[in-house]
Protein backbone atom coordinates (compact mmCIF):
# COMPACT_ATOMS: atom_id res chain seq x y z
CA UNK A 1 0.00 0.00 0.00
CA UNK A 2 2.68 2.13 1.11
CA UNK A 3 4.91 1.22 -1.50
CA UNK A 4 2.43 1.70 -4.21
CA UNK A 5 1.23 5.28 -3.37
CA UNK A 6 5.45 6.18 -3.12
CA UNK A 7 5.61 4.54 -6.26
CA UNK A 8 3.01 6.53 -8.15
CA UNK A 9 4.13 9.79 -6.17
CA UNK A 10 7.93 9.50 -7.70
CA UNK A 11 6.55 8.83 -11.33
CA UNK A 12 3.87 12.11 -11.34
CA UNK A 13 7.12 14.21 -9.91
CA UNK A 14 9.81 12.85 -11.95
CA UNK A 15 8.10 13.12 -14.78
CA UNK A 16 7.02 16.98 -13.87
CA UNK A 17 9.95 18.11 -12.35
CA UNK A 18 12.30 16.00 -14.05
CA UNK A 19 11.60 15.81 -17.68
CA UNK A 20 8.61 18.53 -18.45
CA UNK A 21 10.15 21.52 -15.95
CA UNK A 22 13.60 21.65 -18.14
CA UNK A 23 12.31 21.04 -21.38
CA UNK A 24 9.91 23.43 -21.23
CA UNK A 25 12.48 26.41 -19.96
CA UNK A 26 14.12 25.21 -23.62
CA UNK A 27 10.47 24.42 -25.42
CA UNK A 28 9.84 28.35 -24.54
CA UNK A 29 12.97 30.25 -25.77
CA UNK A 30 13.04 27.85 -28.96
CA UNK A 31 9.17 28.55 -29.70
CA UNK A 32 9.39 31.89 -29.34
CA UNK A 33 12.58 31.91 -31.37
CA UNK A 34 10.69 30.07 -34.44
CA UNK A 35 8.03 32.35 -33.37
CA UNK A 36 9.84 35.66 -34.10
CA UNK A 37 12.22 34.40 -36.82
CA UNK A 38 15.27 34.16 -34.99
CA UNK A 39 17.92 30.57 -34.07
CA UNK A 40 16.86 30.91 -30.11
CA UNK A 41 19.22 29.53 -27.77
CA UNK A 42 22.03 27.28 -29.28
CA UNK A 43 25.51 28.42 -27.15
CA UNK A 44 25.77 26.07 -24.41
CA UNK A 45 28.32 23.81 -24.98
CA UNK A 46 30.14 20.73 -23.88
CA UNK A 47 33.07 20.15 -25.94
CA UNK A 48 31.73 21.62 -28.64
CA UNK A 49 28.59 19.85 -28.74
CA UNK A 50 25.46 21.92 -28.68
CA UNK A 51 22.85 19.34 -29.07
CA UNK A 52 20.25 22.46 -30.49
CA UNK A 53 20.23 24.28 -27.28
CA UNK A 54 19.48 21.34 -24.41
CA UNK A 55 22.24 22.12 -23.08
CA UNK A 56 21.03 25.36 -21.86
CA UNK A 57 18.73 24.54 -18.74
CA UNK A 58 21.65 22.81 -16.90
CA UNK A 59 23.90 25.70 -17.68
CA UNK A 60 21.31 27.99 -16.36
CA UNK A 61 20.68 25.76 -13.25
CA UNK A 62 24.76 25.91 -12.72
CA UNK A 63 24.78 30.07 -13.23
CA UNK A 64 21.46 30.31 -10.57
CA UNK A 65 23.34 27.97 -8.14
CA UNK A 66 26.75 29.48 -7.89
CA UNK A 67 25.34 33.24 -7.99
CA UNK A 68 25.59 34.96 -4.71
CA UNK A 69 22.27 35.14 -2.38
CA UNK A 70 22.10 38.71 -1.80
CA UNK A 71 19.56 39.58 1.03
CA UNK A 72 18.63 43.37 0.98
CA UNK A 73 19.09 45.60 3.99
CA UNK A 74 16.19 46.15 5.63
CA UNK A 75 14.59 42.90 4.59
CA UNK A 76 12.96 40.40 6.94
CA UNK A 77 15.76 37.14 6.53
CA UNK A 78 12.98 34.44 7.79
CA UNK A 79 9.89 35.36 5.27
CA UNK A 80 12.58 36.66 2.62
CA UNK A 81 13.51 32.94 2.31
CA UNK A 82 10.07 31.82 3.03
CA UNK A 83 8.39 33.24 -0.07
CA UNK A 84 9.88 31.66 -2.48
CA UNK A 85 8.93 28.26 -0.89
CA UNK A 86 5.41 28.80 -0.46
CA UNK A 87 5.54 30.22 -4.09
CA UNK A 88 6.80 26.25 -5.61
CA UNK A 89 5.02 23.87 -2.49
CA UNK A 90 1.23 24.76 -4.46
CA UNK A 91 2.67 23.47 -7.73
CA UNK A 92 3.60 20.13 -6.58
CA UNK A 93 0.96 19.23 -4.01
CA UNK A 94 -1.41 19.50 -6.78
CA UNK A 95 0.13 16.70 -8.81
CA UNK A 96 -1.26 14.46 -5.66
CA UNK A 97 -4.96 14.63 -6.94
CA UNK A 98 -4.36 14.62 -10.76
CA UNK A 99 -4.78 11.01 -12.35
CA UNK A 100 -2.25 10.10 -14.97
CA UNK A 101 -4.58 6.54 -15.29
CA UNK A 102 -7.34 5.12 -15.41
CA UNK A 103 -8.52 2.00 -12.75
CA UNK A 104 -7.08 -1.60 -13.66
CA UNK A 105 -8.09 -4.91 -12.68
CA UNK A 106 -4.78 -7.64 -12.20
CA UNK A 107 -6.52 -10.72 -11.12
CA UNK A 108 -7.98 -9.83 -7.64
CA UNK A 109 -5.75 -6.48 -7.30
CA UNK A 110 -6.78 -3.16 -8.77
CA UNK A 111 -4.57 -0.36 -10.06
CA UNK A 112 -5.48 2.59 -9.57
CA UNK A 113 -3.33 5.28 -11.34
CA UNK A 114 -3.83 8.64 -8.37
CA UNK A 115 -1.81 9.21 -6.02
CA UNK A 116 -4.63 10.62 -3.74
CA UNK A 117 -8.25 9.36 -4.70
CA UNK A 118 -10.09 12.00 -2.31
CA UNK A 119 -13.66 12.67 -2.66
CA UNK A 120 -13.12 16.78 -2.64
CA UNK A 121 -10.39 16.49 -5.17
CA UNK A 122 -10.95 19.36 -7.22
CA UNK A 123 -11.59 21.91 -3.69
CA UNK A 124 -8.36 20.44 -2.63
CA UNK A 125 -6.50 21.99 -6.46
CA UNK A 126 -8.69 25.31 -5.59
CA UNK A 127 -7.27 24.76 -1.99
CA UNK A 128 -4.06 24.42 -2.76
CA UNK A 129 -3.67 27.15 -5.17
CA UNK A 130 -5.16 29.71 -2.61
CA UNK A 131 -2.11 29.30 -0.87
CA UNK A 132 0.21 29.89 -3.68
CA UNK A 133 -1.00 34.08 -3.12
CA UNK A 134 1.16 33.94 -0.04
CA UNK A 135 4.16 33.89 -1.59
CA UNK A 136 3.84 37.10 -4.39
CA UNK A 137 2.55 38.59 -0.73
CA UNK A 138 4.84 37.89 1.31
CA UNK A 139 7.80 38.10 -1.43
CA UNK A 140 7.48 41.78 -2.03
CA UNK A 141 7.27 42.91 1.69
CA UNK A 142 9.95 41.02 3.04
CA UNK A 143 12.33 42.62 0.34
CA UNK A 144 11.76 46.29 1.93
CA UNK A 145 11.22 47.80 -1.63
CA UNK A 146 8.67 49.88 -2.41
CA UNK A 147 8.20 48.29 -6.53
CA UNK A 148 8.40 44.68 -4.76
CA UNK A 149 5.27 45.63 -2.31
CA UNK A 150 3.60 47.27 -5.58
CA UNK A 151 4.64 44.21 -7.54
CA UNK A 152 2.89 41.86 -5.07
CA UNK A 153 0.26 44.11 -4.37
CA UNK A 154 -0.99 43.43 -8.26
CA UNK A 155 -0.03 39.73 -8.17
CA UNK A 156 -2.36 38.95 -5.11
CA UNK A 157 -4.96 41.35 -5.92
CA UNK A 158 -4.88 39.54 -9.67
CA UNK A 159 -4.28 35.47 -8.06
CA UNK A 160 -7.33 36.42 -5.31
CA UNK A 161 -9.92 37.84 -8.33
CA UNK A 162 -9.04 35.00 -10.70
CA UNK A 163 -9.46 32.46 -7.59
CA UNK A 164 -13.02 33.53 -7.66
CA UNK A 165 -14.13 33.16 -11.30
CA UNK A 166 -11.76 30.54 -11.58
CA UNK A 167 -13.87 28.37 -8.98
CA UNK A 168 -17.34 29.60 -10.46
CA UNK A 169 -16.24 28.71 -14.41
CA UNK A 170 -15.99 25.07 -13.41
CA UNK A 171 -19.77 25.15 -11.55
CA UNK A 172 -20.97 23.91 -14.97
CA UNK A 173 -18.55 21.10 -15.56
CA UNK A 174 -19.37 20.04 -11.79
CA UNK A 175 -23.16 19.75 -12.30
CA UNK A 176 -22.41 17.66 -15.93
CA UNK A 177 -19.92 15.07 -14.15
CA UNK A 178 -21.87 15.09 -10.77
CA UNK A 179 -18.80 14.77 -9.22
CA UNK A 180 -15.28 16.51 -7.62
CA UNK A 181 -13.18 13.47 -7.48
CA UNK A 182 -10.81 14.11 -10.38
CA UNK A 183 -10.73 10.18 -11.52
CA UNK A 184 -14.18 9.76 -12.19
CA UNK A 185 -14.75 13.08 -14.09
CA UNK A 186 -11.77 11.48 -16.28
CA UNK A 187 -13.50 8.16 -16.18
CA UNK A 188 -16.27 9.87 -17.13
CA UNK A 189 -14.99 10.95 -20.42
CA UNK A 190 -13.82 7.55 -21.38
CA UNK A 191 -17.28 7.27 -23.49
CA UNK A 192 -18.59 8.94 -27.03
CA UNK A 193 -21.84 10.78 -28.04
CA UNK A 194 -23.63 11.06 -31.38
CA UNK A 195 -23.10 14.39 -32.65
CA UNK A 196 -26.62 14.74 -33.86
CA UNK A 197 -28.18 13.00 -30.95
CA UNK A 198 -30.21 15.79 -30.30
CA UNK A 199 -31.99 15.49 -32.76
CA UNK A 200 -33.99 12.15 -32.20
CA UNK A 201 -33.66 13.77 -28.04
CA UNK A 202 -35.77 16.68 -28.95
CA UNK A 203 -38.51 14.96 -31.26
CA UNK A 204 -37.03 17.12 -34.28
CA UNK A 205 -36.12 13.39 -35.92
CA UNK A 206 -37.90 10.10 -35.30
CA UNK A 207 -35.17 7.68 -35.04
CA UNK A 208 -31.78 8.92 -36.40
CA UNK A 209 -30.72 6.61 -39.74
CA UNK A 210 -27.85 3.77 -38.63
CA UNK A 211 -25.49 5.46 -41.12
CA UNK A 212 -25.30 8.67 -39.01
CA UNK A 213 -23.86 6.63 -36.21
CA UNK A 214 -20.02 6.97 -36.91
CA UNK A 215 -20.53 10.79 -36.19
CA UNK A 216 -19.45 10.62 -32.85
CA UNK A 217 -17.26 12.65 -30.26
CA UNK A 218 -15.63 12.04 -27.16
CA UNK A 219 -17.98 13.12 -24.29
CA UNK A 220 -14.97 15.76 -23.42
CA UNK A 221 -15.51 18.40 -21.26
CA UNK A 222 -14.84 20.63 -24.01
CA UNK A 223 -17.35 19.45 -26.00
CA UNK A 224 -20.16 19.70 -23.25
CA UNK A 225 -18.56 23.39 -21.83
CA UNK A 226 -16.87 24.99 -24.38
CA UNK A 227 -17.61 27.77 -22.58
CA UNK A 228 -16.36 26.74 -19.87
CA UNK A 229 -13.00 25.60 -20.82
CA UNK A 230 -12.42 29.42 -22.44
CA UNK A 231 -12.90 30.65 -19.26
CA UNK A 232 -11.07 28.15 -17.24
CA UNK A 233 -8.06 28.53 -19.05
CA UNK A 234 -8.31 32.41 -18.97
CA UNK A 235 -8.31 32.26 -15.10
CA UNK A 236 -5.86 29.34 -14.68
CA UNK A 237 -3.14 31.23 -16.83
CA UNK A 238 -4.01 34.53 -15.01
CA UNK A 239 -3.21 32.76 -11.66
CA UNK A 240 0.04 31.59 -12.75
CA UNK A 241 1.19 35.33 -13.97
CA UNK A 242 2.48 34.49 -17.21
CA UNK A 243 2.01 36.93 -20.30
CA UNK A 244 -0.15 38.13 -21.42
CA UNK A 245 -1.33 38.43 -18.06
CA UNK A 246 2.23 39.20 -16.23
CA UNK A 247 0.89 42.70 -15.12
CA UNK A 248 2.78 42.05 -11.44
CA UNK A 249 6.08 42.40 -13.31
CA UNK A 250 6.51 45.74 -16.07
CA UNK A 251 9.90 46.90 -16.77
CA UNK A 252 8.79 50.20 -17.75
CA UNK A 253 6.67 50.62 -14.03
CA UNK A 254 7.72 48.65 -11.64
CA UNK A 255 10.63 46.68 -12.73
CA UNK A 256 10.34 43.04 -11.90
CA UNK A 257 7.95 43.22 -9.21
CA UNK A 258 7.94 41.06 -6.35
CA UNK A 259 11.46 39.09 -7.43
CA UNK A 260 13.34 42.04 -8.10
CA UNK A 261 15.00 41.90 -4.59
CA UNK A 262 15.80 37.98 -5.67
CA UNK A 263 19.08 36.61 -6.85
CA UNK A 264 20.88 33.49 -6.97
CA UNK A 265 18.29 29.80 -6.29
CA UNK A 266 15.93 32.17 -4.49
CA UNK A 267 15.07 33.54 -7.37
CA UNK A 268 15.59 30.39 -9.37
CA UNK A 269 12.84 28.70 -7.20
CA UNK A 270 10.05 31.52 -8.56
CA UNK A 271 11.06 30.85 -11.63
CA UNK A 272 10.65 26.89 -11.12
CA UNK A 273 7.32 27.60 -9.72
CA UNK A 274 6.10 29.64 -12.95
CA UNK A 275 7.71 27.15 -14.99
CA UNK A 276 6.64 23.67 -13.24
CA UNK A 277 2.83 25.24 -13.37
CA UNK A 278 2.44 25.02 -16.98
CA UNK A 279 2.45 20.80 -17.32
CA UNK A 280 1.02 21.31 -13.83
CA UNK A 281 -1.94 23.21 -15.46
CA UNK A 282 -1.61 21.18 -18.60
CA UNK A 283 -2.61 17.70 -16.33
CA UNK A 284 -5.03 19.65 -14.66
CA UNK A 285 -7.00 21.09 -18.34
CA UNK A 286 -6.24 18.22 -19.47
CA UNK A 287 -8.35 15.66 -16.72
CA UNK A 288 -10.74 18.16 -16.91
CA UNK A 289 -11.54 18.88 -20.50
CA UNK A 290 -9.61 16.87 -22.52
CA UNK A 291 -10.49 13.28 -20.78
CA UNK A 292 -7.64 12.80 -18.38
CA UNK A 293 -5.66 9.45 -19.55
CA UNK A 294 -9.25 8.47 -22.34
CA UNK A 295 -8.60 7.72 -25.95
CA UNK A 296 -10.72 9.53 -27.93
CA UNK A 297 -13.32 7.36 -29.90
CA UNK A 298 -11.43 3.54 -28.35
CA UNK A 299 -12.75 3.32 -24.41
CA UNK A 300 -11.26 1.21 -21.91
CA UNK A 301 -13.82 -1.61 -22.23
CA UNK A 302 -13.69 -1.69 -25.82
CA UNK A 303 -9.73 -1.79 -25.91
CA UNK A 304 -9.66 -4.45 -23.13
CA UNK A 305 -12.68 -6.74 -24.66
CA UNK A 306 -11.11 -6.46 -28.12
CA UNK A 307 -7.17 -7.28 -27.02
CA UNK A 308 -8.40 -10.21 -24.68
CA UNK A 309 -8.53 -12.70 -26.80
CA UNK A 310 -5.70 -12.83 -28.97
CA UNK A 311 -3.55 -12.48 -25.43
CA UNK A 312 -4.86 -12.62 -22.27
CA UNK A 313 -6.91 -10.67 -19.63
CA UNK A 314 -3.49 -9.38 -18.18
CA UNK A 315 -1.79 -8.21 -21.52
CA UNK A 316 -4.78 -6.49 -22.27
CA UNK A 317 -5.00 -4.60 -18.99
CA UNK A 318 -1.49 -3.76 -18.74
CA UNK A 319 -1.19 -2.23 -22.54
CA UNK A 320 -4.43 -0.83 -21.76
CA UNK A 321 -2.58 1.03 -18.67
CA UNK A 322 0.64 2.07 -20.96
CA UNK A 323 -1.50 3.67 -23.48
CA UNK A 324 -3.95 5.69 -21.16
CA UNK A 325 -0.24 7.13 -19.89
CA UNK A 326 0.59 7.88 -23.23
CA UNK A 327 -2.24 9.56 -24.26
CA UNK A 328 -2.36 11.38 -20.97
CA UNK A 329 1.13 12.95 -21.73
CA UNK A 330 0.32 13.33 -25.05
CA UNK A 331 -2.43 15.40 -23.90
CA UNK A 332 -0.19 17.46 -21.23
CA UNK A 333 2.48 18.05 -23.99
CA UNK A 334 -0.61 19.14 -26.65
CA UNK A 335 -1.69 21.73 -23.93
CA UNK A 336 2.05 23.09 -22.66
CA UNK A 337 2.28 23.81 -25.71
CA UNK A 338 -0.84 25.85 -26.21
CA UNK A 339 0.25 27.78 -23.45
CA UNK A 340 3.07 28.55 -24.99
CA UNK A 341 1.29 29.72 -28.15
CA UNK A 342 -0.66 31.99 -26.12
CA UNK A 343 1.73 33.33 -23.62
CA UNK A 344 3.83 34.74 -27.84
CA UNK A 345 0.31 35.61 -29.69
CA UNK A 346 -1.17 37.71 -27.41
CA UNK A 347 0.07 41.23 -26.76
CA UNK A 348 0.69 42.21 -22.42
CA UNK A 349 -2.33 43.60 -20.47
CA UNK A 350 -2.45 46.32 -18.48
CA UNK A 351 -3.28 45.86 -14.82
CA UNK A 352 -6.52 47.73 -14.71
CA UNK A 353 -7.03 45.75 -18.29
CA UNK A 354 -6.83 42.24 -16.34
CA UNK A 355 -8.90 43.41 -13.64
CA UNK A 356 -11.66 44.17 -16.05
CA UNK A 357 -11.31 41.03 -17.74
CA UNK A 358 -11.52 39.57 -15.20
CA UNK A 359 -14.75 41.17 -12.87
CA UNK A 360 -16.58 42.49 -16.20
CA UNK A 361 -16.23 39.93 -18.01
CA UNK A 362 -15.19 36.85 -17.23
CA UNK A 363 -17.30 36.32 -13.77
CA UNK A 364 -21.03 37.59 -15.36
CA UNK A 365 -20.14 34.94 -18.41
CA UNK A 366 -18.96 31.69 -15.98
CA UNK A 367 -22.69 32.83 -13.62
CA UNK A 368 -24.04 32.45 -17.02
CA UNK A 369 -22.60 29.56 -18.01
CA UNK A 370 -24.17 28.11 -14.52
CA UNK A 371 -27.82 29.11 -15.18
CA UNK A 372 -27.52 27.79 -18.98
CA UNK A 373 -26.11 24.51 -17.94
CA UNK A 374 -28.74 24.02 -14.84
CA UNK A 375 -31.35 24.69 -17.40
CA UNK A 376 -30.45 22.20 -20.13
CA UNK A 377 -29.31 19.92 -17.79
CA UNK A 378 -33.51 19.78 -16.39
CA UNK A 379 -34.25 19.85 -19.90
CA UNK A 380 -32.73 16.57 -21.24
CA UNK A 381 -33.38 14.85 -18.19
CA UNK A 382 -36.90 15.69 -18.57
CA UNK A 383 -37.09 14.41 -22.32
CA UNK A 384 -35.37 11.58 -21.33
CA UNK B 1 -0.59 5.43 18.53
CA UNK B 2 -2.69 4.95 15.40
CA UNK B 3 -1.79 7.24 11.82
CA UNK B 4 -4.63 9.32 12.56
CA UNK B 5 -3.62 10.41 16.06
CA UNK B 6 0.47 10.71 14.33
CA UNK B 7 -1.38 13.50 12.62
CA UNK B 8 -3.52 14.89 14.54
CA UNK B 9 -1.10 15.79 17.16
CA UNK B 10 1.55 16.88 14.26
CA UNK B 11 -1.28 19.50 13.09
CA UNK B 12 -2.54 20.18 17.04
CA UNK B 13 0.90 21.43 17.29
CA UNK B 14 1.38 22.99 14.45
CA UNK B 15 -1.93 25.07 15.38
CA UNK B 16 -0.56 26.17 18.35
CA UNK B 17 2.82 26.87 17.16
CA UNK B 18 1.06 29.29 14.57
CA UNK B 19 -1.19 30.84 17.67
CA UNK B 20 1.61 31.21 19.54
CA UNK B 21 3.48 32.91 16.92
CA UNK B 22 0.73 35.53 16.11
CA UNK B 23 0.75 36.42 19.72
CA UNK B 24 3.90 36.55 20.12
CA UNK B 25 5.05 38.61 17.24
CA UNK B 26 3.68 41.87 18.17
CA UNK B 27 6.07 44.23 16.83
CA UNK B 28 6.17 42.52 13.15
CA UNK B 29 2.45 42.33 12.21
CA UNK B 30 3.19 40.75 9.02
CA UNK B 31 4.85 37.73 10.77
CA UNK B 32 2.12 37.63 13.06
CA UNK B 33 -0.20 37.09 10.21
CA UNK B 34 1.42 34.70 8.35
CA UNK B 35 1.24 32.65 11.75
CA UNK B 36 -2.22 32.90 11.60
CA UNK B 37 -2.49 31.56 8.20
CA UNK B 38 0.00 28.67 9.53
CA UNK B 39 -3.12 27.63 12.17
CA UNK B 40 -5.86 28.20 9.65
CA UNK B 41 -3.90 25.56 7.91
CA UNK B 42 -3.39 23.30 10.29
CA UNK B 43 -6.58 23.54 11.74
CA UNK B 44 -8.10 22.41 8.13
CA UNK B 45 -6.10 19.38 8.97
CA UNK B 46 -7.63 18.66 11.93
CA UNK B 47 -11.13 19.28 10.61
CA UNK B 48 -10.00 16.49 7.44
CA UNK B 49 -8.82 14.13 10.42
CA UNK B 50 -12.71 14.98 11.64
CA UNK B 51 -14.03 13.54 8.18
CA UNK B 52 -15.59 16.87 7.90
CA UNK B 53 -13.90 17.40 4.60
CA UNK B 54 -16.11 20.44 3.21
CA UNK B 55 -15.42 22.23 6.45
CA UNK B 56 -11.62 21.58 6.35
CA UNK B 57 -11.04 22.66 2.54
CA UNK B 58 -13.56 25.83 2.97
CA UNK B 59 -11.53 26.66 6.22
CA UNK B 60 -8.11 26.36 3.97
CA UNK B 61 -9.68 27.78 0.79
CA UNK B 62 -11.94 30.81 2.62
CA UNK B 63 -9.46 31.84 5.95
CA UNK B 64 -6.35 31.13 4.99
CA UNK B 65 -6.68 31.46 1.27
CA UNK B 66 -8.74 35.32 1.17
CA UNK B 67 -9.35 36.29 4.56
CA UNK B 68 -5.43 36.38 5.72
CA UNK B 69 -4.90 37.70 2.18
CA UNK B 70 -6.59 41.19 3.05
CA UNK B 71 -5.69 41.25 6.86
CA UNK B 72 -1.93 41.54 5.38
CA UNK B 73 -3.48 44.06 2.67
CA UNK B 74 -4.19 46.22 5.37
CA UNK B 75 -0.95 45.64 7.16
CA UNK B 76 1.44 46.08 4.16
CA UNK B 77 -0.27 49.21 3.58
CA UNK B 78 -0.03 50.57 6.31
CA UNK B 79 3.28 49.40 6.55
CA UNK B 80 3.90 49.53 11.06
CA UNK B 81 7.08 48.15 11.80
CA UNK B 82 8.72 48.27 15.28
CA UNK B 83 8.69 51.81 16.43
CA UNK B 84 5.06 52.49 15.33
CA UNK B 85 4.18 50.54 18.33
CA UNK B 86 5.24 52.77 21.33
CA UNK B 87 5.52 51.42 24.53
CA UNK B 88 3.85 48.39 25.91
CA UNK B 89 0.97 49.80 27.88
CA UNK B 90 -1.70 47.35 27.40
CA UNK B 91 -1.27 45.44 31.18
CA UNK B 92 -4.90 45.03 31.94
CA UNK B 93 -5.53 43.68 28.79
CA UNK B 94 -2.51 41.14 29.07
CA UNK B 95 -3.84 39.91 32.63
CA UNK B 96 -7.80 39.71 31.36
CA UNK B 97 -6.27 37.22 28.85
CA UNK B 98 -4.33 35.50 31.00
CA UNK B 99 -7.22 34.78 32.94
CA UNK B 100 -9.52 33.73 29.87
CA UNK B 101 -6.88 31.40 29.34
CA UNK B 102 -7.04 29.82 32.75
CA UNK B 103 -10.41 29.39 32.72
CA UNK B 104 -10.26 27.89 29.08
CA UNK B 105 -7.58 25.87 30.26
CA UNK B 106 -9.54 24.31 33.83
CA UNK B 107 -12.47 23.65 31.90
CA UNK B 108 -10.84 21.30 29.35
CA UNK B 109 -8.77 19.41 31.96
CA UNK B 110 -11.75 19.28 34.73
CA UNK B 111 -14.90 19.06 33.28
CA UNK B 112 -14.96 18.31 29.59
CA UNK B 113 -12.99 14.55 29.71
CA UNK B 114 -16.05 11.79 29.99
CA UNK B 115 -18.90 14.99 29.74
CA UNK B 116 -19.83 13.25 26.29
CA UNK B 117 -19.57 9.69 26.42
CA UNK B 118 -18.27 7.88 23.25
CA UNK B 119 -18.79 9.85 19.93
CA UNK B 120 -21.38 8.39 17.72
CA UNK B 121 -20.62 7.11 14.28
CA UNK B 122 -21.06 9.33 11.86
CA UNK B 123 -23.98 8.55 9.06
CA UNK B 124 -22.40 7.51 5.15
CA UNK B 125 -21.17 10.90 3.10
CA UNK B 126 -21.07 12.60 6.39
CA UNK B 127 -19.47 16.35 6.44
CA UNK B 128 -18.70 15.57 2.32
CA UNK B 129 -19.94 18.52 0.04
CA UNK B 130 -22.76 16.12 -1.10
CA UNK B 131 -24.40 15.90 2.27
CA UNK B 132 -23.68 19.56 3.39
CA UNK B 133 -25.16 21.00 0.07
CA UNK B 134 -28.29 18.75 0.63
CA UNK B 135 -28.77 20.46 3.57
CA UNK B 136 -28.28 23.77 2.97
CA UNK B 137 -30.46 23.72 -0.22
CA UNK B 138 -33.30 21.60 1.62
CA UNK B 139 -33.79 22.12 4.78
CA UNK B 140 -32.10 25.35 5.44
CA UNK B 141 -32.85 27.28 2.03
CA UNK B 142 -34.33 29.85 4.07
CA UNK B 143 -31.23 30.89 6.05
CA UNK B 144 -29.24 30.35 3.55
CA UNK B 145 -31.40 32.71 1.20
CA UNK B 146 -31.19 35.18 3.64
CA UNK B 147 -27.50 35.23 4.13
CA UNK B 148 -27.09 35.87 0.86
CA UNK B 149 -29.24 38.81 0.54
CA UNK B 150 -27.29 40.02 4.30
CA UNK B 151 -23.64 39.55 1.77
CA UNK B 152 -25.49 41.19 -1.05
CA UNK B 153 -26.20 43.91 1.32
CA UNK B 154 -22.41 44.24 2.64
CA UNK B 155 -21.01 44.03 -1.07
CA UNK B 156 -22.97 46.96 -2.28
CA UNK B 157 -22.31 48.75 0.85
CA UNK B 158 -18.59 48.39 0.53
CA UNK B 159 -18.54 49.10 -3.33
CA UNK B 160 -20.57 52.49 -2.48
CA UNK B 161 -18.22 54.13 0.09
CA UNK B 162 -14.91 53.30 -1.84
CA UNK B 163 -16.64 54.82 -4.54
CA UNK B 164 -15.07 58.74 -4.09
CA UNK B 165 -18.14 59.83 -6.79
CA UNK B 166 -21.33 57.86 -7.76
CA UNK B 167 -22.08 59.39 -11.37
Amino acid sequence: MIVEVVVKMLFIVLVMMGLFLPLITWVERKQAAIMQDRIGANRADIAGIRAIGLLHPAADVLKLLTKEDVVPRGANRVLHLLAPVISIVPAIVTLAVIPFGGRYRFGDTTLNLVVADIDWGMLYVLAVGSIATYGAVIAGWASNNNWSLLGSMRASSQMISYEVTMGLSIVGLFMVYGTLRLPEMAAAQDHTFRLLGFLELFGWVERLPGWLDWLRLPAWGIFLQPLGFILFLTCIMAENKRPPFDAPEGESEIIAGYHMEYSGMRFGLFYTAEFLEVPVIGALVATLFFGGWAIPWLSQETLVAGVTPAFGAGFATGLCLLLHVVSFLVKVVALVWLQMLIRWTLPRMRYDQVMDLCWKAILPLSLANVFVTGGLILLVERLR
Amino acid sequence: MSAAAVFFYAFAALAVAGGLGMVLNVRNTVAGAMSLVLTMVALGGVYVLLEAYLVGVLQILVYAGAIVVLFLFVVMLLNLRGEAFGPERQGFAKVLGVAVVAVLLAEFVWLLPGAFGAPATPPEGFGGYRAVGLALFTDWLLAFEVTSLLLLAAMVGAVVLAKRSIE
